[in-house]
């Protein structure tokens, strides 16, 4: 009836998974209570989980990534502990829990922290860049997110109902085939990532599609903001990348679930086609996510220094080679597993030439500030400490791309800490200059600056302090994912790392208050204009938070920085006197859509893990009749009528009259 | 509603290459959906294309189990690929009976692709019935196992492309021509279609070269 699932799969006997999970258990609890005593449940049902406004759907986006930031770092702050402890002693860790946690926290960490966070900027922000009104499909971005929600819970769940994969991140088989792992460990992993898959891929090919199909009269290929052409390089990246992972997952369950031979040791399956299948996807993956956050640098450094982007077309040429050399890499992340000198060589040198167009992007950075008028506000602190952390680790990789000193160097702590140094440096406060960037546009107040700079400074120093000594301890021979040790050398920086710790766990109580703060003041930080950094782009053109239907009036792009354009052309003075002819606007309804069937594909997920088949069939009919439903409505968009437009374009226009006429004439 | 690009001056373009052509804005609903379903076609071709590439590696990993040659049957190859092309010529005139909104030439090419697509299921569904009766299933070798998977997959998506099908027949029946529903219907001619030429690589790369070995 129930598969393989019976009291078992309850960890009675481990108290830390059982006790996280409780405390989860009893926070969901008392938020879900807290939202229908307090009546909040039909606002949240209409206004956000059934929303398919693409500003919304980015914000619950950049919400689940936040929340799964603090349980990935959770397991990061338990490893950490346990490697300072754990000398010559087993440390308070049992080894199966400690591989179940390394393998959830990198998981966790790329899947449902880094994905959600850049896809959740790309959706806030994209369409206003490029002045129009939603994305290309509003339902399927709904779909996206909350299958990518479903891929977290499943994640999540595993802490309580069974157990998580023991097999690192990437599931190498043979370790993750049924002999060596007969749990359903694995099967968690694969399943959650096969649906939170089919939501990225949805993603994709939606980004994909608004950016070369959705942009407003005027914004040529060429005058787009740099944010826009890594939205689209990364986006590409996904569509061309992540089949190659369904695929992938697809032949490991294959082997586990009916007894394939892809990747086998009996009957001639081949481990290593899983080695290169998996980085073919894997190394793209790199991009997909650092990608985005070379777009974000480039809004901040360009808007902080009061500059047009230096070299904008070099910036787009970078961008677009790194796409496609990407794709061209992927051995190096296994050089020691007997390709041969030839084979090693090329691939070497391919790692080391996309360091070039990298850094054209760093000199293109550094020579926008060159004579700029700098504000070091919150997101200019992050990228300029991105730029300081990101060359380094980009030093470090160039250093591991070099075939002999991997084979030395390949699954050490220093490899450890050179991913680390390029996904924080990058990736990471990337995606946090981004939420401070962007937070006044998506909720019209500003983040409080004294706490966003203290969020900084710990996150950067505790960032060095954790991973400078795992260099150290890489460089002392230290492999990676060890449970305990017996060296007394690499004791010292074991310790130092956890402070370091330590430290970064004060850069995020910092930025939870900066937010408990911000919404406290949001009335003295109001964003009453629409432009709180004096900002180049069409997002800034209109209100803060925008109007569900963005614009009133599709923009007319007649250059680069188009916002600034409009500014500096005392387009503002026209927009003053002329009274626009405003019109009735058609906007897409909300739909369940995306949450019934996210609902299906958790039921589906769960089913396949625990081999209920009964349940399996029961959530694919419920997905398909959900669809069918959707296909079916007669009535998928509705009117704003030009008045009620007009009303609201009105109290913005009025507040940017304000602004012009207190600085004088723009 | 076509689309209609006017031609700026040089001053429009700081990098002063000379004419612009100014970007018209949003393309038409019609053109948005084909688009987005064509880079959904794509990545599902990538996602075929690794199934073709683990084919290709395990092709000679037999184990003792059966070749290629022992196992495929031309004439079953034969009939399944004339279903399958005809099929794609019968969804060719149902997309353009759509278009002029003609239901009785819809229903009927769409009932006839219907029915090849389910005589291809069917015969590729006898032909693992088989193999696996004989021992031959899919755990028996490596090739088995890619070979089960490739064509396997191709049928998996036949079989979703036939329950699209009667989805479009239903929806075409209760809703009419309506703009979405013939939007839907485009995107599934552009899937049916692509199912097609997918079928092309596995005849020749599994079928034909297989035959051979």
């Amino acid at each position: 009836m129930l598969g393989k699932l019976d009291w078992s799969a309850i960890p009675f006997d481990q108290p830390i998974p059982l006790i996280a999970g409780a405390i989860v258990l009893v926070g969901i609890l008392a938020v879900l209570t807290w939202v229908v005593v307090k009546g909040h449940l039909p606002y949240l049902w209409h206004e956000w989980i059934t929303s398919v406004d693409h500003k919304r759907i980015g914000a619950m986006y950049i919400l689940l990534a936040s929340v799964m930031l603090l349980r990935g770092g959770s397991d990061a702050i338990m490893m950490r502990i346990q490697q300072a402890i754990a000398y010559q002693s087993q440390g308070y860790l049992p080894p199966e829990h400690y591989n179940q946690i390394f393998s959830a926290h990198g998981t966790i960490m790329i899947f449902f922290v880094a994905m959600p966070f850049v896809i959740g900027l790309m959706n806030l922000v994209v369409p206003l860049q490029l002045g129009v009104r939603d994305v290309a499909f509003p339902t399927l971005n709904s779909v996206g997110f909350w299958l990518t929600a479903t891929g977290a819970l499943l994640v999540n769940l595993s802490l309580v109902i069974g157990e998580f994969a023991r097999t690192g991140w990437l599931a190498f088989p043979p370790l993750s085939g049924l002999s060596y792992s007969p749990g359903v460990g694995v099967d968690y992993y694969a399943w959650s990532l096969q649906i939170s898959g089919v939501g990225t891929l949805v993603a994709g090919i939606n980004l994909v599609t608004t950016v070369l199909k959705l942009r407003t009269k005027g914004m040529n290929y060429l005058r787009m903001p740099m944010f826009c052409w890594t939205t689209l390089a990364s986006s590409l990246l996904i569509v061309a990348a992540f089949p190659i992972l369904t695929a992938t997952l697809a032949m490991l369950l294959l082997d586990r679930y009916l007894g394939f031979h892809f990747f086998t040791n009996e009957a001639g399956g081949n481990v290593m086609m899983f080695m290169n299948l998996i980085w073919a996807w894997g190394h793209p993956e790199v991009y997909i996510l650092v990608l985005p956050a070379f777009g974000i640098f480039s809004e901040v450094v360009s808007t902080f220094s009061g500059k047009a982007l230096f070299g904008y077309r070099s910036m787009v040429l970078a961008t677009m080679a790194i796409c496609v050399i990407s794709f061209m890499v992927w051995l190096h992340h296994f050089f020691t597993m007997g390709a041969g000198p030839d084979v090693n060589a090329i691939f070497g040198i391919a790692s080391m030439i996309i360091a070039v167009p990298t850094g054209v992007k760093i000199y293109n950075w550094l020579f926008t500030m060159y004579g700029g008028r700098i504000r070091f506000a919150t997101p200019m602190l992050w990228a300029v400490g991105f730029m300081v952390t990101f060359i380094i680790g980009g030093l470090t990789g160039v250093l591991v791309a070099v075939p002999p000193a991997d084979f030395i160097l390949h699954n050490s702590m220093f490899l450890v800490a050179h991913f680390h140094n390029v996904i924080i440096g990058g990736v990471l406060f990337g995606a946090f200059a981004g939420f401070e960037y962007w937070f006044p546009k998506a909720f019209g107040f500003r983040l409080d600056e004294r706490w966003g700079k203290l969020a900084f400074w710990f996150t950067f120093t505790g960032f060095y302090v954790t991973f400078v000594p795992l260099y150290v301890a890489g460089m002392l021979g230290m492999t990676r994912r060890l449970q305990h040790y017996n060296v007394a050398a690499w004791r010292p920086w074991m310790i130092v790392a956890a402070v370091g710790m330590a430290v970064l766990s004060i850069g995020v109580i910092c930025q939870i208050m900066q937010l408990v703060v911000s919404i406290r003041n949001r009335e003295a930080l109001r964003d009453r204009t629409g432009d709180p950094w004096d900002g180049r782009s069409l997002e800034w053109a209109t209100s803060s938070p925008p109007p569900v239907f963005n614009f009133a009036f599709n923009p007319d792009v007649r250059g680069e920085d188009a916002y600034w354009d409009m500014k500096t052309h005392a387009k503002q003075q026209l927009l003053e006197h002329e009274v626009p002819e405003y019109q009735d606007i058609e906007m897409p309804r909300n739909s369940p859509t995306g949450f019934v069937c996210a609902f299906f594909a958790t039921i589906m997920g769960f089913a396949l893990i625990w081999h209920i088949w009964w349940m399996v069939i029961l959530g694919g009919i419920g997905a398909f009749a959900t669809f069918v439903v959707f296909a079916w409505r007669d009535h998928d968009e509705y009117v704003i009528p030009a008045a009620e437009v007009a009303a609201i374009d009105r109290v913005n226009l009025e507040e940017r009259r304000s602004l012009v006429s207190l600085a004088g004439a723009i | 509603m076509a689309m209609t690009a006017t031609v700026g001056h040089a001053h429009a373009d700081p990098h002063h290459i000379g004419f612009v052509v100014e970007h018209p804005g949003p393309a038409p609903k019609r053109t948005v959906t084909a688009y987005g379903f064509w880079v959904f076609l794509l990545s599902d071709i990538v996602m075929f294309s690794c199934f073709f590439a683990a084919y290709a590696v395990l092709v000679s990993q037999t184990a003792d189990g059966p070749k290629g040659s022992e196992i495929f049957e031309q004439r079953n190859v034969a009939i399944e690929t004339v279903c399958l092309l005809l099929s794609s010529f019968t969804c060719g005139m149902a997309s353009i009976a759509a278009d002029v909104r003609n239901r009785f030439w819809f229903y009927l090419g769409m009932a006839v692709t219907c029915v090849l697509g389910l005589i291809f299921l069917a015969i590729e569904f006898k032909e693992f019935a088989d193999l696996v009766a004989r021992g031959y299933g899919p755990s028996r070798s490596a090739f088995l196992t890619a070979f089960f998977s490739l064509v396997g997959c191709h049928g998996l998506h036949v079989s979703a492309g036939v329950l699209w099908l009667l989805t479009m027949m239903a929806q075409v029946f209760a809703k009419g021509f309506r703009a979405d529903v013939l939007r839907r219907m485009m995107c599934f001619a552009l899937f049916w279609h692509a199912l097609d030429i997918i079928w092309v690589g596995v005849f020749s790369v599994v079928y034909l070269l297989g035959s051979g070995v």
